[in-house]
């Protein structure tokens, strides 16, 4: 198991080297060069050249490479154009947001995902599947930002059951500890901050939660439909085990390996979905601070976020495999 | 519906027995199933309405009506009314004409975004699968950090890299997302090929190594390409749609695409939801039109024939 750990870590390095070599190549290929995009409106030539100087870009390729290698490492990547602000620290701020929103948005994807998918497979051909596959089908093929306005619409303008934006009513006094709003709520006992926060999750998460339910549905569906038609099972009915016994241990179990590599592949891919919930909903966090920096051009900021996302990307993926080798013997062995 | 193992094993020795192929096999089990059928007219009318757009239209999509202009107001929009069925855009300008002819903008951006990211994808895989060795490493190592970057991240960055949003930045900006899905899908057959008993024969025949490659490896190999390239159509029109709402979209005010009349239909939805309604509607059957069809495909030609 160790050398497996080792061995799956060791392929992370190359992964993220040349990482880093691509998000150098975008850095050269910014229109007018990086130092032009950097200063934005206030490029006048002896800025420019004065900055190419400072940023070391007189310099051979190679040296300037290390040294954005060098600084990326010491965690400096530069700071926003439009706040002034060290890029990292204004993500770290915003963070909590987005880590929250896609959170719920995980698990209403899981808890109803796996059950209806594991539905749909025992009632396979019946209403219910139908209407399932239908449902996954459109689930994907529907623009998410268009899914967040219809929402809002509907239950926030039309029918006042949720907040149309933001993440807490204005006038709420919440303890800020965290920077998580509904767990801030719950560790201060402000119940009421708490339970604005939730009703301000609910709409957001929702609308991010419809590709990844609609994924993990189908795929859920499909490998239980793969195990049912198994011989284990059939071996396992044969002999008389109670049908109870081997949907929990057969089936379900056996079912779920490729949906935890599903389950993780979503959650790489839920930061780029937050970016449009939270420009929908006005959420204050990664999202917003990337359609900002989309707006404005704001290079460093955008190079700090693309560096983020496939990061946080990477990792999920490393977690994923190493939790598949601790349920499935057979991975770490080959 | 259930069928044994044993059942479709028959079916498939029978088909072998009248001489049918696996892709004529394909096509008979396609046009008997509702899925592909479904989908197929879905894409069907898209792309009708799409080639026939500029005879379909009434108006041009970019002019503007004065009779529509006098009745716009910050917070009112004209509805339909004689001659504008659809009735008038934020700028004065025909609805209808404009939903339909920007379906002939979105097939395009949809098809050669798609087309362009194949056609890397194709070369990249196949040399990678069919050489193997130092080439397959470097290529597989770049598609894999290319896959490691969520794939809108990847798009907002290329598309970030315009000075001014076009078209073409985003046809480009979403084609190379899907470059490393596909060379990655081609790779593997093209490897699962170079193991089996028709190119080894052929090999050993000596046929030449392009020729191998050209003739006896791709055409085998290339099916659940073409099924994946039916379901990119989907995602690429998705994936245009979310950059013109992040603003990266083509900056022509002129241009009618679904995405992007969508996209700028967010700022007047409480004065006429109308106008993101209809392009999403549209977006939504086009989407679901192609991944239907895409689906289906998969299904058809998966010999196993399991689900």
């Amino acid at each position: 198991m160790l050398r497996f750990v080792v061995r799956r870590l060791l392929q992370v390095v190359p992964t993220l080297l040349l990482l880093s070599v691509l998000v150098f190549a975008w850095l050269r290929s910014l229109p007018g060069g990086p130092a032009s995009a950097f200063l934005g409106d206030r490029a006048t030539p002896e800025r420019v050249a004065e900055l190419n100087r400072v940023l070391g870009l007189d310099q051979p390729v190679w040296v300037q490479y290390l040294r954005f290698l060098g600084r990326a490492f010491t965690g400096d990547l530069g700071n926003s154009q439009i706040t002034g602000e060290p890029v990292l620290s204004e993500i770290g701020r915003a963070l909590p947001a987005t880590v929250e929103l896609s959170v719920a948005a995980l698990l209403i994807a899981v808890t109803l995902g796996i059950p209806l998918g594991y539905l749909s497979a025992r009632h396979r051909g019946r209403p219910l599947d139908v209407a399932t596959v239908i449902g996954t089908l459109v689930g994907v093929a529907v623009p998410v930002f268009f899914l967040g306005y219809l929402l809002k619409a509907v239950f926030a303008v039309e029918l006042g059951l949720f907040p149309p934006s933001g993440r807490q009513s204005v006038g709420i006094d919440a303890t800020n500890v965290t920077g998580f709003a509904v767990l801030d709520g719950l560790l201060t006992r402000e119940l009421d901050a708490s339970w604005d926060a939730l009703t301000h999750l609910v709409l957001p998460a929702v609308a991010l939660a419809t590709i990844p339910l609609a994924v993990i549905v189908r795929i859920t569906r499909a490998s239980v439909l793969d195990v049912l038609g198994s011989d284990f099972v059939r071996t396992a009915n044969a002999k008389g085990l109670a049908p109870s016994t081997v949907r929990g241990r057969h089936v379900l179990r056996n079912a779920l390996l490729p949906v935890s590599t599903t389950i993780g592949l979503q959650t790489g891919l839920l930061l780029a979905g937050a970016v449009l919930t939270e420009k929908v909903f006005v959420w204050g966090g990664i999202g917003t601070l990337l359609a900002q920096g989309i707006e404005q051009r704001d290079y460093p900021r955008l190079q700090a976020l693309l560096l983020l996302g496939a990061l946080v990307y990477v990792l999920v993926n490393l977690l994923v495999d190493l939790s598949y080798a601790i349920i499935d013997p057979r991975v770490r062995l080959s | 519906m259930t069928t044994t193992w044993t059942q479709r094993r028959k079916a498939r020795i029978d088909d072998l027995a009248a001489g049918r192929s696996l892709g004529s096999e394909a096509w008979r089990r396609l046009r008997r199933d509702p899925v592909a059928i479904s989908g197929a007219v879905l894409v069907g009318l898209f792309v009708i309405v799409a080639v026939l757009a500029p005879m379909l239209a009434p108006h041009p999509a970019a002019q503007s009506f004065p009779e529509l202009q006098q009745d716009l107001r910050p917070g009112s929009i004209p509805g339909p009314r004689t001659g504008f069925p659809l009735g008038s855009d934020q700028l004065g300008r025909d609805f209808l004409s404009r939903m339909i002819l920007a379906a002939q903008q979105t097939l395009l951006v949809g098809v050669l975004a798609t087309l362009i990211g194949l056609a890397a994808g194709i070369v990249i895989g196949a040399v990678a699968g069919a050489f193997g060795g130092w080439a397959d490493t470097v290529l597989m190592r770049v598609t894999d950090v290319l896959l490691s970057v969520p794939s809108l991240l990847l798009a907002v960055s290329i598309a970030a890299l315009a000075a001014r949003p076009s078209q073409t930045t985003v046809i480009i900006a979403v084609s190379i997302v899907s470059v490393p899905i596909f060379a990655r899908l081609l790779r593997g057959s093209m490897l699962a090929q170079r193991e089996s008993d028709h190119v080894v024969a052929a090999t050993a025949l000596g046929v030449r190594r392009r020729a191998v490659v050209l003739r006896h490896m791709l055409p085998n190999a290339i099916g659940p390409v073409i099924v994946q390239a039916t379901l990119t159509l989907a995602t690429s029109i998705l994936d245009a749609a979310a950059l013109s709402f992040l603003g990266l979209g083509d900056a022509d005010p002129a241009r009618a695409e679904w995405g992007l009349m969508l996209a700028q239909a967010q700022a007047y939805l409480d004065v006429r939801p109308a106008l993101a309604v209809y392009p999403a509607v549209a977006i939504i059957a086009v989407a679901l039109g192609f991944t239907l069809l895409g689906e289906s495909l998969r299904e058809a030609l998966d010999p196993k024939g399991r689900r």
